[in-house]
């Protein structure tokens, strides 16, 4: 499997693929289930979770109504700290400054903590062209990166990969990279890890550079947040003396304060602990202690394009704690690949195509990649309504209208030659067709019937043209669909 | 144009439906969240962090001052630790019953210096019941960040009551932003391999919790 996203076929084709995959199947089902379940236990313990939830909800709206005040007080104090700050208009710019300030350092490897943002971006490989070498240190990306693959979910990134397989990729690849696997080395889990413990400390203890990206950021103090379970943020984040951390403009909290909504609703959402192993936070740089030099490389990369969108802009609260994922039914069976994005599950349904525009087949087709059960929207902490902007989105699709592309604004063609409905009709089929996929939404669905979208799914109304449409939000998806497909055949 | 205002400007265009007077942070933001997750006593606080600190797979022990050189001393013993790392302005008296050797942190030392090193005992700056979690600041009895990830096995101090707090609001509010902080509950983990947990990959594989009051 190629690195890239790139050229990837459209969502229904790739979910496809994928719900073949038994492995994948078995995998998928069993990681989100256990997770899904701990996670409810993790968040029932807080009495006040609701409010928690808002108040994240609320924090993160204010913030990006002000963006531009609070990203200019933030860079005020990160400089007041020590730090310097650089702003990146899209991937390009941002790797390009990446790459320079690696260079600027003289050296020609950087060890790196997990980070969404710069996969966004394909820092990797931007830095492999000019020479540089980036070792992912996060167990799960060391096993993607090893297994030249791509990352399937935001918190485990290589859940579709066993035990066995990993075994394997350690034993034919860790030895290009650096310290090989012992021999013997067998496939339990404890032994894995200590075979990537050894590999990676010997990058750690003799890395110049580390690269990074945020949780949070904390404009008031100039402070960022790390958190993380293993350990390898805090090697990268203290043992180099150059640090450089790429975060997305929306990562932004005003106060100190702020934090203590978020390391609350955070852990609990994904990885269904009361608190992560560690958590790192550093305001500047520290004399004696950790990095000298501190650069912040602010990423828009599509952000301002998605805060135009009204409907739109709330994604950009989210704080990737991946419980979106695990709860949704087309996610469950499909798996991360087949959204063509380093952004997976529901979030990514809707966070690609506004990053990146609807103008390929894949993001045109992810709006549909979901059966608008309402799960997704029950489970985050930041309250962001998915339903709604997959809506939203694939009203964009189909009918057009004006969106905002680099900070312009542009009027959008709806799909030509009805491409767009045929792909959504496709990944409805695929998935209403799959009794287990329509059960799982539906059971969800009754439960969730408040939280659904106030109006009508968009390309409901355009198909509602030419065909006999009720309204759609009156009657289950599933009937509807059943009655349509069995009254005309289902449309081609 | 540079980037930086670029950015700004897409922001501001973008906010063009967002009112001049709009909600200010105070009245946008409510706080109706609780400060603290049910009633405790001062006791049954800190019973609650060492059952939390033990739920995450630290090893918890409880003594009072006196009993702590003797506690300590046992525990490197049992550990067959030799070289022990040690903040600067960790408390003389602390390690004072151990036959271990002393191992100043300086800048100097190399990340693989400390590697070689078989543990550390530092203080803690305040330790939150509610979630497990000891929280290291960097004061002198605490030492730089990376003396506390590369040794493997990390003896930390929490003098109770004092440095315990209930809730993460409550942590917050003692900790200066300014300083870098770490946050620890429980030893580095993994759950990358099938959901499996795994303890430790790159931070300590053992932290043990030392109570005293
Ligand atoms: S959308 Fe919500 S649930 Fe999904 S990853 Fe983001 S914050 Fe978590």
């Amino acid at each position: 499997m190629s690195g890239t996203f790139v050229g990837m076929p459209a969502f229904p084709a790739a979910a496809r693929d994928a719900v073949r995959d038994t492995t994948l199947r078995g995998n998928l089902r069993h990681a989100t289930h256990t997770i899904r379940a701990k996670r409810a236990n993790a968040v029932a313990e807080l009495a006040d979770w609701a409010e928690l939830r808002e108040a994240g909800k609320r924090i993160k709206d204010h913030t990006l109504r002000h963006l531009d005040h609070y990203l200019v007080r933030l860079e005020e104090s990160v400089t007041a700290a020590g730090g310097t700050v650089h702003w990146a208009a899209d991937a390009d710019e941002a790797n390009r400054i990446v790459t320079r300030l690696v260079k600027e350092t003289g050296e020609s490897e950087v060890v790196k903590v997990k980070s969404m943002a710069t996969q966004e971006i394909g820092l990797n490989e931007a830095l492999e062209e000019e020479g540089i070498r980036a070792y992912e240190t996060d167990l799960a990306e060391l096993i993607v990166q090893l297994g030249k693959d791509r990352p399937s979910h935001i918190l485990v990134p290589a859940i579709h990969r066993n035990r066995g397989e990993i075994r394997e990729i350690f034993a034919r690849e860790m030895g290009e990279w650096g310290r090989p696997a012992p021999d013997g080395l067998t496939d339990t889990p404890a032994e894995l890890a200590e075979a990537a413990r050894l590999h990676l400390r010997e990058k750690f203890l003799r890395a110049k550079v580390g690269i990074s990206g945020a949780n949070f950021m904390v404009a008031e103090t100039g402070t960022l947040v790390v958190v993380e379970s293993e350990g390898n943020g805090r090697m990268c984040l203290t043992l180099p003396e150059t640090l450089i951390s790429v975060v997305g403009i929306e990562k932004i909290v005003p106060t100190w304060q702020d934090l203590e909504v978020f390391l609350q609703t955070l852990p609990r959402s994904s990885t269904a602990e009361r608190m992560n192993p560690y958590t790192s936070t550093w305001t500047g740089t520290t004399d004696g202690d950790g990095p000298r030099t501190f650069h912040l490389v602010l990423l828009d990369n599509g952000r301002t394009d998605t805060l135009a969108d009204e409907v739109g802009r709330q994604a950009l609260r989210c704080i990737r704690c991946s419980a979106c994922l695990n709860v949704c039914p087309v996610y469950e069976r499909a798996g991360g690949h087949a959204y063509g994005s380093v952004y997976p599950g529901p979030i990514g349904a809707i966070l690609s195509p506004q990053l990146r525009g609807i103008g390929s087949e894949i993001d045109a087709s992810l709006p549909y990649a979901s059966s608008l059960c309402g799960a997704c929207y029950e489970v985050c902490p930041v309250a962001i309504d998915i339903p709604e902007v997959l809506v939203h989105l694939r009203e964009r699709v189909v009918e057009g209208g004006q969106v905002t592309r680099a900070g312009n604004k542009v009027v959008l063609q709806p799909a030509k030659g009805h491409a767009a409905e045929r792909a959504a009709m496709r990944a409805a089929r695929w998935a209403f067709t799959r009794p287990g996929v329509l059960r799982a939404g539906q059971r969800l669905a009754s439960r969730t019937r408040r939280v659904h979208p106030r109006t009508l799914p968009g390309p409901g109304r355009a198909w509602s043209g030419t065909r006999d449409l009720p309204p759609v939000p009156a009657e289950p998806f599933r009937d509807w669909w059943q009655r349509t497909r069995n009254g005309k055949g289902g449309a081609r | 144009m540079s980037s930086r205002e670029r950015i700004l400007g897409r922001v501001r265009r973008a906010l063009a439906d967002v009112p001049e007077d709009d909600t200010p942070y105070e009245r946008a933001v409510v706080r109706d969240y609780l400060r603290e997750h049910g009633g405790r006593t001062v006791e049954q606080t800190v019973d609650l962090l060492a059952e939390n600190l033990a739920d995450y797979r630290a090893v918890v022990h409880r003594t009072d001052a006196d009993g702590l050189p003797g506690l300590l001393a046992g525990l490197l013993a049992a550990r067959g630790a030799s070289t022990v790392l040690v903040p600067p302005g960790l408390d003389e008296g602390w390690l004072a019953a151990a036959g271990v050797t002393r191992v100043a942190d300086r800048a100097e030392s190399t990340p693989a210096e400390l590697d070689r090193l078989d543990s550390v005992v530092t203080a803690c700056a305040v330790a939150v019941a509610e979630t497990g979690t000891i929280v290291l600041d960097g004061s002198p009895d605490q030492g730089r960040r990376r003396i506390t990830l590369v040794p493997d096995h990390h003896i930390c101090v929490v003098r109770v009551p004092d440095q315990v707090v209930s809730s993460v609001p409550q942590a917050l509010e003692r900790l200066d932003a300014a300083r870098p902080l770490t946050w620890i509950s429980g030893p580095s983990a993994t759950s990358d391999i099938e959901l499996d947990r795994v303890e430790g990959v790159h931070g300590p594989r053992t932290l043990e919790v030392v109570l005293v009051g």
